[in-house]
């Protein structure tokens, strides 16, 4: 009796889903052709689909997002009305973001992270006519742009500054998830610092995630126990801790020499702590200026889909940032310049991996 | 009889349309329109076949941890280690999908098998420790848990692939994905496995209603000393309990392993689709027909959230809180029983 | 007189029963007053009512004259009425004094004065005679003093009007003696007691009036000095009531159990059973009879699989049944009728019916292949209970929702109908009334006379000299003495098992 009346109830509860669904079909696909109309009649729309770390990571998602921002503003167009972003909270949430955003008619769409390749390469094939783009790896496709960056010279030139500045030669440098992009940081790093000073100890841990900065801080911790008294961290949000633990360091003794190398965006802000800033130097990748780029491409007409395009030293796609202007000594900035300008022209080629890495400083 | 049975079906849905309502205040106070949030919802849930098609996608999973909880439950167990049960019957499925050639009627098959049986014997482990020495089961579990999470990290970089992060794709003779319902969807992931989370439904309530081992199970969950009195084996059952338990959760795991990824990532953290079976099952009153509909809510709740922010541009931390209200009070809902009985009285 | 309480006329229905029809109580001041009706007959309900835990549907009630209503326990608190319930409502890691002041508790800017506390709790034990240590943890004390920590609550928050719910079913013959005492204290003190029972004994010795209710209906208020045990009785029951069962002499016949030199050790591995010898014979019903704790319960868990034995012998139709599982014992041909009905007897939260086949749900033809009929069980527990009288709404009822008689005859329907050779009733009849007791004792009788052997355990003297063909006094884990009912006494009996008296086992009758 029981069961029979439950059985009755879900027949009942999903005869109903389907029935609205089929209402509910209808009325988005007209506005599917509303919104596909009205980006035709109307401008190129873009939109931005974040990892797990969220537009408020204050690294890397964030700064892709001011760059869609920025660029949708020179247009003339407001968020939600021709560019927007989705938020993923786990590795599940990519794909339904990215088909979602896809059948809402968005002209270019980006996934922000290499997380996100696999989901934008499904997404991709099964939408050829919207054109996509990833960021930091590569999708082979006719309508993705892959769009990467030189963060191993942007490293090593961070590896420069932190090798004069240090004063116990002692580094440490707290990657995200021990990958071929975040090797590229390391082995940068590690290249930059040995140049300058081969007895140069670095210490290289990572968190195991982007997200936790509990987990950054605790590595933090050990490092500046360890006397380390520089981090160079290419951990995402979980980089925060890293920051926090230098603040709290700084906090007790103000006197004590600690910096943070920031990575992604400059990240000069998080480290202010009183009348004092704990963060030396950041290694800006212009992921801002990469979505701009590639978001004017497209509406010009001239989208790169298929192309891998590299942001490095020589368009600035990737810098050392000069903001804290007390650490950055005049004789750092010109050290670090004497070394881009041999990165640039060639005299010196920058490890990638740890192997490349190795024979670097065999050849030292 | 009747007035209770019906009282049973009232306090779910007045605990969902309560949770529903505390959103919208939510959403009122911080200056969004609440119905064009749920519009939105409702859109992102249901708005379309694709939706339509995820929102089955993940019900699936659901659905499973669900069963597992609610099967253990049934047995006076607290499976918390379903999400560690969940990740060894994908690390499972997957391993069995990309190591071997078969046919699909063979591959398929031995792969939601495998995983079955990796979830069983996660669940074998601390249902022995329980019967055996005595040792809870929800510490077991949740230690279960991390082993589980990590073991499968290391795996995936050392032993399936050479320290990458993610495991290559599984042959599509073992493959749950389904042009044909992709097709259908317009490419949602909707796969064949609702039909084995069905199927699966079925086969624990025939268990747990109809067998001598439902009967058993259900009785060591409710009293032990008479179950030992009526000479049934309580340590066979709690053992067999869990078992079962992570059988489901195992299957579960195969879902995303075989069906909406076809691989299995490296993680940080846990996936959830346990912790989430928790409140499924809670929902569902441990009942099988009451799971399927329990998962087929969260489910409709975290794809439909998704559209929350796009459409009617409430931020993502918002939208969390709101689900996280409208789970509240489902799983709270013996509050909902107390208020309803407390006005009951006051008519009288 | 002036009337303290007045519930006049009071209807109370729940979903399908009325439990309280019309019912009117009057409570005089000073005196007090019994409640008296079977289980089931709607006394705890009734005064639940007036405890602000129910709302009646029809009916006044009035408190010093005026008419009020008592919407929740913190009404009734206020107007003077305190309840000692049956289960007590005690945090056990907690001293006395703070479970007293539990929700009253005296503070001085947010902090608890416990000193206080202390010295009003212990002034308010000694004026009541109630020697209860303030400072004493709840697990640290006997139960009878748990109990009367209960009083000392309700009078500490002022209570004038004193319910006792079957105060006694937990206590000891010297604590039942100490509680009647309390109570004469209390009433010599002004206050006005309700005492809610079904022990008519315990009615003729304290009690100044006694309302009777039978079936929720209110059968009458009646003084105490004016009536008899055999009145109150049968206007409980509505008809005769025998105190003496009927039994014809018994033919014992073969030996159906045999136990030689058991030893029997507890959880704790301390020797329980200390080499105990019994024998019980097909047609005869053996008593034992002893003092709580002296391995009554460790034999009976031995017996029928529940505990090991360490060494002896078990037999059962001469085929040894030593150490075999539950299951096995029961298969072989034993019932048992267990101590604590809650704990081992039932699944609380299963349906009667499905309670009924606990012990054979496994077998054809309720389950085959391992596939349950519900069809056949159903039916099967219908006609059990039809045929035990147990008084259930439906078969789909959870056996929790049963009154302790009705379970009881659950219990009973569901193991004599197994027809085992050797039945275990082990305290069958305990906190039940008199029309379940009779009802029990006719059952065991039956059986006997069918040619069945049992053993019955039993604290209650009376039921053993009653019922029992033989009484085996157990002391200190041995049978010390074999006797004979119409040629012993409860004097006799209680030299016996207190140890103070030995008489060897077989004096009377010779074991084979």
């Amino acid at each position: 009796m029981k069961n029979r009346t439950f059985i009755l109830l879900f027949a009942i509860m999903a005869s109903v889903a389907v029935v609205l669904s089929a209402c509910g079909g209808n009325e988005s696909s007209n506005k599917d052709n509303a919104a596909a109309n009205k980006s035709e009649s109307e401008d190129y729309s873009v939109a931005i689909v974040t990892d797990e770390g969220g537009v408020d990571d204050k690294s890397f998602n964030q700064s892709s997002w001011e760059g869609l921002k920025a660029w949708g503003e020179e247009q003339g167009l407001s968020k939600g009305n021709g560019f927007d972003y989705a938020q993923s909270s786990d590795e599940s949430d990519y794909l339904p973001n990215l088909t979602r955003l896809t059948r809402d008619g968005y002209n270019l769409i980006f996934g922000v992270g290499f997380l996100l390749q696999d989901a934008v390469t499904k997404v991709a094939e099964q939408n050829p006519d919207t054109n996509y783009a990833i960021i930091d790896t590569v999708v082979e496709a006719p309508n993705v742009a892959s769009i990467t960056f030189a963060e191993h010279e942007g490293s090593f030139l961070a590896g420069v500054a932190a090798a004069m500045k240090t004063k116990t030669d002692k580094l440490g440098f707290i990657g995200g998830v021990d990958s071929d992009l975040i090797n590229k940081f390391e082995a940068g790093f590690e290249a930059g610092a040995k140049s300058v000073n081969p007895d140069i100890e670095v210490d290289i841990q990572y968190v195991g995630n982007f997200s936790s900065a509990a987990d950054g801080k605790l590595i933090a911790t050990r490092m500046y126990e360890n006397d380390t008294d520089i981090i160079y961290h290419a951990a995402g949000a979980a980089g925060n801790g890293v920051f926090a633990q230098a603040k709290d360091l700084k906090q007790n003794d103000p006197d004590r020499e600690i910096w943070v190398i920031g990575v992604d965006r400059d990240q000069h802000e998080e480290g202010k702590i009183g009348e004092h800033n704990v963060t030396f130097t950041s290694m800006v990748k212009r992921v801002d200026l990469s979505v701009q780029e590639v978001s004017d491409m497209g509406a010009k007409d001239a989208f790169p889909g298929g192309e891998v395009l590299e942001f490095g030293l020589v368009d600035d796609g990737v810098s050392l940032a000069k903001t804290n202007e007390e650490a950055m000594s005049d004789d750092i900035i010109s050290a670090v310049d004497e070394w881009k300008e041999k990165i640039t022209n060639g005299d010196v080629t920058v490890p990638k991996t740890r192997d490349e890495l190795k024979e670097f400083e065999e050849s030292l | 009889m009747h007035s209770n049975k019906w009282f049973n079906i009232l306090v779910p849905i007045i605990s969902v349309i309560i949770g529903l309502l505390s959103g919208a205040i939510i959403m009122l106070v911080s200056g969004y329109n609440p119905i064009q949030g749920y519009v939105a919802l409702f859109n992102g849930a249901f708005g379309d076949l694709y939706f339509f098609g995820e929102t089955i996608r993940q019900t699936t999973p659901y659905i499973l941890t669900g069963l597992a909880i609610a099967f253990a439950f049934r047995a006076g167990l607290f499976n918390i280690g379903a999400e560690g049960q969940v990740i060894v019957g994908w690390l499972a499925a997957v391993w069995i999908g990309t190591s071997m050639e078969a046919p699909m009627y063979i591959h398929l098959p031995l792969a939601l098998f495998v995983a079955a049986l990796a979830g069983a014997f996660w669940g074998f482990i601390p249902g022995l420790l329980k019967a055996r020495l005595g040792v809870h089961e929800v510490i077991v579990t949740i230690m279960m848990n991390y082993i589980a999470l990590y073991s499968a990290n290391a795996i995936i970089r050392r032993v399936l692939t050479d320290s990458a992060d993610k495991t290559e794709t599984i042959a599509s003779s073992a493959s749950l994905a389904s042009e044909w319902l992709e097709g259908l969807t317009y490419f949602s992931r909707m796969h064949y496995g609702i039909m084995i989370a069905l199927f699966a439904a079925v086969i624990m309530w025939f268990i747990i209603e109809r067998t001598n081992i439902g009967y058993e199970l259900k009785s060591v969950g409710y009293n032990q000393h008479a179950s030992k009195y009526a000479g049934m084996s309580v340590k066979r059952n709690i053992v067999l309990a869990m078992v079962i338990s992570g059988a489901f959760a195992g299957l579960a795991g195969s879902m995303e392993g075989l069906g909406t990824y076809g691989n299995m990532t490296v993680s940080s953290g846990f996936s959830n689709i346990g912790f989430d079976g928790i409140a499924v099952a809670l929902l569902g009153a441990n009942t099988a027909i009451g799971v399927v509909l329990a998962a087929f809510l969260f489910g409709a709740l975290k794809v439909g959230a998704l559209n929350m922010p796009t459409h009617a541009g409430v931020p993502n931390e918002l939208v969390d809180i709101i689900i996280a209200l409208i789970i509240f009070f489902v799983a709270s809902s013996y509050i909902i029983r107390w208020i309803i009985l407390r006005f009951k009285k006051e008519e009288k | 007189m002036e009337y303290v309480i007045e519930m006049l006329n009071i209807r109370k229905e729940f979903p399908g029963i009325v439990a309280n029809d019309n019912i009117t109580v009057q409570l005089k001041s000073g005196e007090i007053h019994a409640l008296l009706g079977e289980n089931g007959a709607g006394k705890s309900t009734l005064m639940n009512v007036l405890f602000g835990l129910y709302q009646p549907e029809q009916g006044e009630i009035h408190v010093k004259g005026k008419k009020v209503n008592i919407s929740d326990p913190n009404v009734a608190n206020d107007l003077g009425i305190g309840m000692v319930h049956q289960h007590f409502m005690l945090v056990e890691p907690f001293t006395v004094t703070q479970n007293i002041i539990l929700g009253s508790e005296p503070t001085k800017k947010g902090k608890i004065n416990l000193k206080k506390a202390e010295k009003e709790v212990q002034e308010l034990s000694d004026k009541y005679g109630l020697r209860v240590d303030a400072t004493a943890k709840i697990s640290d004390i006997s139960v009878g003093m748990q109990q009367r920590v209960e009083i000392l609550k309700t009078l500490y928050r002022g209570a004038d009007v004193l319910i006792f719910d079957e105060p006694t079913a937990v206590l000891t013959p010297q604590e039942i003696t100490e509680l009647i005492e309390i109570m004469h204290a209390l009433v010599a003190e002004g206050k006005s007691i309700i005492l809610i029972t079904h022990k008519l004994k315990e009615i003729m010795q304290v009690c100044d009036r006694c309302t009777v209710i039978r079936k929720g209906k209110g059968i009458g208020t009646v003084n105490v000095e004016d009536t008899n045990v055999n009145e109150l009785a049968s206007l409980m029951v509505g008809r005769e009531v025998s105190f003496k069962t009927e039994k014809k002499p018994a033919e014992p016949k073969e030996t159906v159990l045999e136990i030689k030199n058991l030893i029997v050790k507890d959880t704790r591995k301390v020797e329980m059973v200390k080499g105990l010898n019994l024998d019980v014979r097909a047609g005869e019903i053996v008593g034992i009879a002893g003092i709580d704790g002296n391995g009554q319960t460790d034999l009976i868990e031995a017996i029928t699989g529940l505990a090991k034995s360490s060494s002896g012998s078990i037999q059962l139709n001469n085929k040894k049944i030593t150490n075999l599982s539950p299951r096995k014992v029961t298969e072989s041909g034993v019932g048992h009728i267990p101590q604590d009905r809650h704990k081992f007897g039932l699944v609380l939260d299963f349906p009667i019916g499905e309670n009924m086949v606990l012990r054979t749900y496994y077998q054809k033809p309720y389950s085959k292949y391992k596939v349950l009929n519900y069809k056949e069980i159903y039916q099967k527990a219908k006609t059990l209970i039809a045929e035990y009288d147990v008084r259930t709404p439906s078969v789909y009822t959870k056996a929790r929702a049963l009154s302790g008689g009705n379970q009881q005859k659950a219990i009973i329907a569901r193991e004599v109908d197994r027809s085992p050779d050797l039945l275990i009733a082990a305290q069958p009849t305990r906190g039940l009334d008199v029309g379940a007791i009779e009802f029990i004792h006719q059952k065991l009788i039956e059986e006997r006379d069918k040619g069945k052997a049992i053993l019955l355990l039993s604290f209650e003297l009376d039921e053993i000299l009653d019922v029992s063909d033989r009484i085996a006094v157990i002391f200190d884990g041995k049978i010390v003495a074999d006797v004979h009912p119409d040629e012993t006494s409860e004097q006799e009996l209680g030299l016996l098992m207190a140890g103070s008296k030995t008489k060897e086992a077989g004096d009377h009758h010779a074991f084979e």
